[in-house]
């Protein structure tokens, strides 16, 4: 299973030399296995992605984690989705309220994009998801809803007993006590327990989340526990603020291995990282 | 365009409906209990130990035969109230909101009036998923 970082900046894309190591489009990352190929989100990063080889049967899924416009803008730019001769599925959260077409719909309609998501001229298929198990192609799949504004859920990808857990978004120390020790309390903790990679939301430094908390994102610090508590084996963490630059970046990681000795392996997401599970 | 929705699947940790329902409960000051969809209580706050007399702590969750006797809910006229006479009993059955202003004898045998507001929590995109009561002070009115 390889796993390739399109994109992981969180909130909007961004641009200029001091943010060129680590990139700034937003998020989107790809699993491929046995000529299948899953996309994760459809932030900018997604654009890139078109340079992936299609696969032979020429089917693609794309799993959505939700619907806020750094995880869906990629959409209108990916070239699959305008191939006649592609099956597109698209996976995403069930809402109360709306469906996953209406949601998608408010993106791909004018005024925001002038084509319709009925009028895509690939194969489209939607399907609704919550705390759901599934196969694709060689991948068995499990979504979980997460703490995040909105319908929001987490994928865990298993292919050939390897596992990949992304989690781009998610606010599990949400409360007063911060993270819970008992890990039944762990948002997200089936998606990551005993995982063999881990890409998490570490969007803010602790002062920086002390100001930002239910907005839906998490501290460096609060990921690094909820990886050691979970069991993961390497964290990749992500969603980096459109505020930080590279220099920034490593200044927080810096801080993080001079402060912590957790003995799983933990760095940050970069755009063009691969992956090999 | 084809459109299909997936079959749920059974979690180890609590989903977070229940988790956020527990992290609100931490930070009132009122009496919360939270059960799942059979009864058992699964997290109760600091006030709800007071009335409890235990410590989520040292009991964790516990079962409806054994939190359920702890209370001995009467009207006033002291005759005992049926299960299904309290919100939360109801709320369980009927996965709707209800409110009762009842008395309830304490650990100390002295008679406390309450009222308890319970409701169900509806997850998405449309499960049952637990309970929770709110208790209400009514001595303070």
């Amino acid at each position: 299973m390889k796993i390739t970082i399109w994109g992981s900046r969180g909130s909007i894309p961004t641009t200029g030399p001091e943010i060129k190591k680590y990139g700034g489009n937003t998020s989107c990352t790809s699993v491929t296995a046995q000529g299948w190929q899953l996309l994760l989100d459809a932030g900018s990063g997604m654009r890139n992605a078109n340079s992936l080889e299609m696969p032979m049967h020429k089917r693609l899924d794309i799993l959505l984690t939700h619907l806020h416009m750094d995880h869906i803008q990629g959409l209108g730019f990916f070239k699959p989705l305008f191939d006649p001769e592609m099956e597109v599925h698209i996976w995403g959260p069930a809402s109360s309220s709306q469906t996953l077409q209406s949601r998608l719909g408010i993106y791909l309609s004018p005024p925001l994009f002038p084509v319709y998501l009925r009028d895509l001229p690939c194969k489209l298929h939607l399907h609704e998801i919550d705390n759901s198990t599934f196969e694709i192609g060689p991948f068995q799949i499990k979504s979980y809803y997460v703490i995040h504004p909105g319908p929001t859920v987490g994928y865990r990808v298993i292919e050939n007993s390897k596992s990949f857990t992304y989690i781009p978004d998610h606010e599990p120390a949400l409360g007063i006590h911060g993270l819970a020790t008992d890990p039944f309390w762990i948002s997200g903790y089936d998606l990551a327990h005993d995982v063999d990679l881990l890409l998490h939301d570490a969007q803010y430094t602790v002062p920086e989340y002390a100001q930002k908390k239910g907005w839906g994102h998490s501290s460096m610090e609060d990921t690094l526990r909820f990886a050691a508590r979970t069991g993961v084996k390497h964290l990749l963490l992500g969603h980096h603020d459109p505020g930080h630059s590279d220099k920034k970046l490593e200044e927080m990681l810096a801080e993080l291995k001079l402060n912590n000795d957790y003995s799983f392996e933990f760095e940050l997401a970069k755009e063009g990282m691969e992956i090999n599970l | 365009m084809t459109i299909t929705i997936q079959q749920n699947c059974t979690m180890a940790a609590h989903e977070i409906e229940i988790i956020l329902n527990r992290q609100l409960a931490d930070c009132l000051s009122m009496p919360v209990f939270i059960t799942d969809t059979a009864g058992n209580l699964i997290y109760y706050n600091e006030p709800a130990e007071l009335i409890l007399g235990k410590r989520f702590e040292e009991t964790g969750e516990m079962p409806i035969a054994v939190w359920g006797t702890i209370f001995k809910p009467v009207d006033e006229n002291r005759n005992p109230l049926s299960p299904e006479d309290l919100p939360l009993v109801k709320t369980i059955m009927h996965q709707k909101p209800y409110h009762k202003t009842f008395y309830i004898e304490s650990l100390s045998g002295k008679i406390e009036k309450i009222s308890v507001t319970s409701y169900p929590i509806m997850g998405r995109p449309s499960r049952f998923i637990g309970a929770v009561a709110l208790f209400w002070d009514t001595n303070k009115e």
